[in-house]
């Protein structure tokens, strides 16, 4: 078991030896420099939350873990986070305002993972911080699996393959057939990272691109749209790729539903609050909409029952952006942001916090 | 009866008598005829003789029409065999409504000077798009994943296991003709390095190739089967492969269930012998071997991953559209060229 941070100082200062301490067994403790010529991180994580990147961080922060603490983590900020600069939060641990008063230094928040609904990000803008996201390790991974939804959806593949495993082909010959997905209008909500990652798949496969985003990116060959309503409108098929503000949430209500049309699929790889999750289902299954492929949920791991009985949804647990793979960029990001963090060189990834009165779609 | 001519002669597509017009016999009606409906296959050059529409026994039938029978339509369920070439000696045009010609004695019909027409490619898109669909969905565990949400598991047990990233996946490709070029072409979309095997190298193509399925299989993480059924191809995908392709390897085929040796691919997939499979074909479709689905790491697809109303209606028109050049003296839309 790793030492807990923090202590290591304070058996310095009593002349301790850590290397006695039975618990110090790790072989890297050993090589530590002494902690105070590391930059200082605090690692934001809720109890629960383990994460290799404690170990991996280790050998080259001093790093703070308040909840590895036994004091509680109002007094251990203010006891020893004055002057942090630095604070990693771990997967969607809440980080309020409240908190971030306790930490009147800190100019830079690197997130793990792509969303960061769950940081105060009104209160980040309004003190200057920078942050960074998951984004970048994670878009492609994505990418693939919002892609995969939508053949899925499109050409019925779990629906199918739920009937044969039922005995039901042996029975009746035929299935209803999906629909061609080449050739589809796609319209891609969020041209981000891993919209446009989508987008470019989406490509190989025939289908024409559309979009609609904060801003319009004149250097990307897709179709803008200045809203989601004119965005369903024109397209088969919806792709949220977004993240998930005030400004977004519901985003995809009646009248983007409608817009939509019968013919019309919706892939979720955002946010469940992007849409109006109680409508959804009742346009699903009154086929309304034609289908959706759904990552997330607005009150995870609860989906609603009626989805259950419907052949036109794909439910996926909030996986989308996870492979071993992505999982293992995602550290080397971290600990690269933070280098460069701590050498004034420049970050990947940034996350820019758009203020309430910037119109966002 | 001379308004009686008068309407027969102005109604729609018929100006000749029936019987005026070359016959084209089908033995049994292919798919796409029952989904699409014969209205669509409706033409002023050539008239449809329903075998299965007649009290006669087969042989009978036959040997009633075999004069005015110049062409075939047939399909997987209807082989065209050179027993039955035989008794049609006016026959110079065999049509099938599959990609696959495994059902065709190509030979016999090379010899008697008879052209023969597939689908083309009116079915590569679609089947491109599935057989990527299965194998990212095995990849990425999206069927499984949707099943254990749908139990309720994610709930009571938590997270499902992570599937792995598509980028960087050595992803063999058998048989490059129209669905595995299409397949190809997505791949490379996803950053998969393409490798392939076929009858010929393809000198267009910069993909890696490989003149046998068992080195292909030594150099991929996953095996995508897109070619035909022949002799030579039968049972192709053997213990060999498997075991080239080694216990992280993925297989999906969307060619013919025939090509894979599946009670071997069965035993290696309950063994862990190899990592998972997306299977659109089976040796002996609707039976699915019971095994699989006790597994969570195969996909499951009633033989439909180049069927999508808008390929069947391609196919409606390029069936016409090769019969209708034929009986016009027109080069075939889209002829079989090897035997």
């Amino acid at each position: 078991m790793a030492m807990i941070p923090g202590t290591k100082n304070k058996m310095e200062r009593n002349n301790i030896n850590p290397q006695d301490l039975t618990m110090a067994s790790d072989a890297n403790q050993e090589c530590f420099p002494s902690n105070d010529d590391l930059p200082t991180v605090l690692l934001h994580r809720l109890p629960s939350f383990n994460s290799p990147l404690k170990e991996i961080l280790q050998p080259h922060f001093h790093l703070l873990d308040p909840a590895d603490s036994p004091e509680p983590a109002t007094s251990f900020l203010s006891s020893h986070a004055k002057s942090v600069r630095a604070l990693v939060c771990i997967y969607n641990t809440p980080l309020s305002a409240e908190t971030l008063s306790l930490l009147p230094s800190l100019e830079f928040i690197v997130a793990t993972s792509a969303g960061v609904d769950h940081i105060d990000l009104e209160e980040c803008r309004g003190r200057g911080i920078i942050m960074t996201n998951a984004s970048k390790a994670f878009a492609e991974d994505a990418a693939d699996y919002a892609v995969a939804l939508l053949i899925d959806v499109c050409r019925r593949i779990s629906t199918a393959d739920r009937y044969v495993r039922a005995g039901l082909w042996q029975v009746n010959r035929d299935y209803p057939l999906g629909f061609k997905l080449g050739r589809k209008r796609v319209g891609i909500v969020g041209l981000g990272r891993i919209g446009f990652e989508v987008g470019k798949r989406l490509e190989a496969f025939g289908c024409s691109i559309a979009y609609n985003s904060r801003q319009k990116k004149p250097s990307i060959p897709f179709s803008y749209h200045a809203n989601v309503v004119d965005l369903a409108e024109d397209n088969d098929a919806l792709i949220l790729c977004c993240p998930l503000t005030e400004q977004t949430h519901h985003i995809i209500n009646r009248q983007v539903l409608e817009a939509l049309g019968k013919e019309g699929v919706i892939i979720n790889v955002g946010r469940g609050g992007l849409i109006d999750e109680e409508l959804l289902v009742k346009f699903l299954s009154r086929g309304d909409i034609a289908g959706a492929g759904l990552d997330v949920f607005e009150n995870e791991p609860d989906v609603p029952r009626e989805v259950f009985e419907l052949d036109n949804v794909v439910l996926s647990p909030h996986r989308a952006i996870f492979t071993p793979e992505s999982l293992e960029a995602l550290n080397e990001l971290v600990f690269t942001n933070l280098k460069a963090f701590f050498s004034n060189k420049p970050l990947q990834s940034v996350f820019k916090i758009e203020g309430k009165d910037y119109p966002v779609m | 009866m001379a308004d009686q001519e008068e309407e027969q002669d102005n109604t729609g597509d018929q100006n000749h008598k029936p019987q005026d017009l070359p016959q084209v016999l089908v033995l049994k009606p292919p798919p796409v005829l029952s989904v699409i409906g014969e209205e669509s296959f409706l033409s002023n050059k050539y008239q449809f003789l329903k075998a299965w529409e007649s009290p006669l026994p087969l042989h009978q039938f036959l040997t009633a029409h075999a004069g005015s029978i110049q062409a075939i339509l047939c399909s997987g369920a209807a082989p065209v065999t050179d027993d039955l070439l035989r008794l049609l000696p006016s026959v110079r045009l065999v049509v099938t409504a599959s990609a696959g010609t495994n059902h065709i004695d190509l030979e016999a019909c090379h010899r008697r000077g008879i052209s023969v027409t597939n689908a083309g490619n009116v079915f590569s898109d679609d089947g491109a798009d599935a057989a990527v669909g299965l194998l990212i969905d095995v990849l990425r565990k999206i069927t499984a994943s949707d099943r254990y949400v749908r139990q309720g598991l994610w709930v009571s047990e938590g997270d499902y296991p992570l599937g792995s990233k598509l980028r960087g996946k050595r992803v063999g490709i058998v048989g490059l003709g129209g669905i595995g070029l299409e397949v190809a072409k997505r791949l490379e979309a996803f950053g998969c390095n393409v490798l392939y095997t076929s009858r010929k190298k393809k000198t267009f193509l910069s993909y890696p190739f490989y003149s046998g399925v068992c080195q292909l299989a030594a150099h991929s993480d996953a095996l995508i089967i897109c070619c035909a059924l022949t002799d030579q191809t039968r049972h192709m995908i053997d213990k060999d492969v498997f075991s080239a392709l080694g216990k992280e390897g993925v297989i999906v085929n969307v060619g013919r269930g025939a090509i894979v040796d599946e009670k071997e691919m069965v035993r290696c997939l309950v063994h862990g012998e190899i990592a998972g499979a997306g299977l659109d074909v089976f040796e002996n479709e609707p039976d699915v071997p019971k095994e699989l689905f006790e597994l969570d790491n195969v996909v499951l697809s009633p033989h439909r991953a180049v069927f999508t109303p808008e390929s069947f209606m391609a196919l409606c028109e390029l069936v016409v559209g090769n019969l209708e050049a034929f009986f016009s003296n027109k080069p075939v839309l889209s002829p079989v060229m090897d035997v």
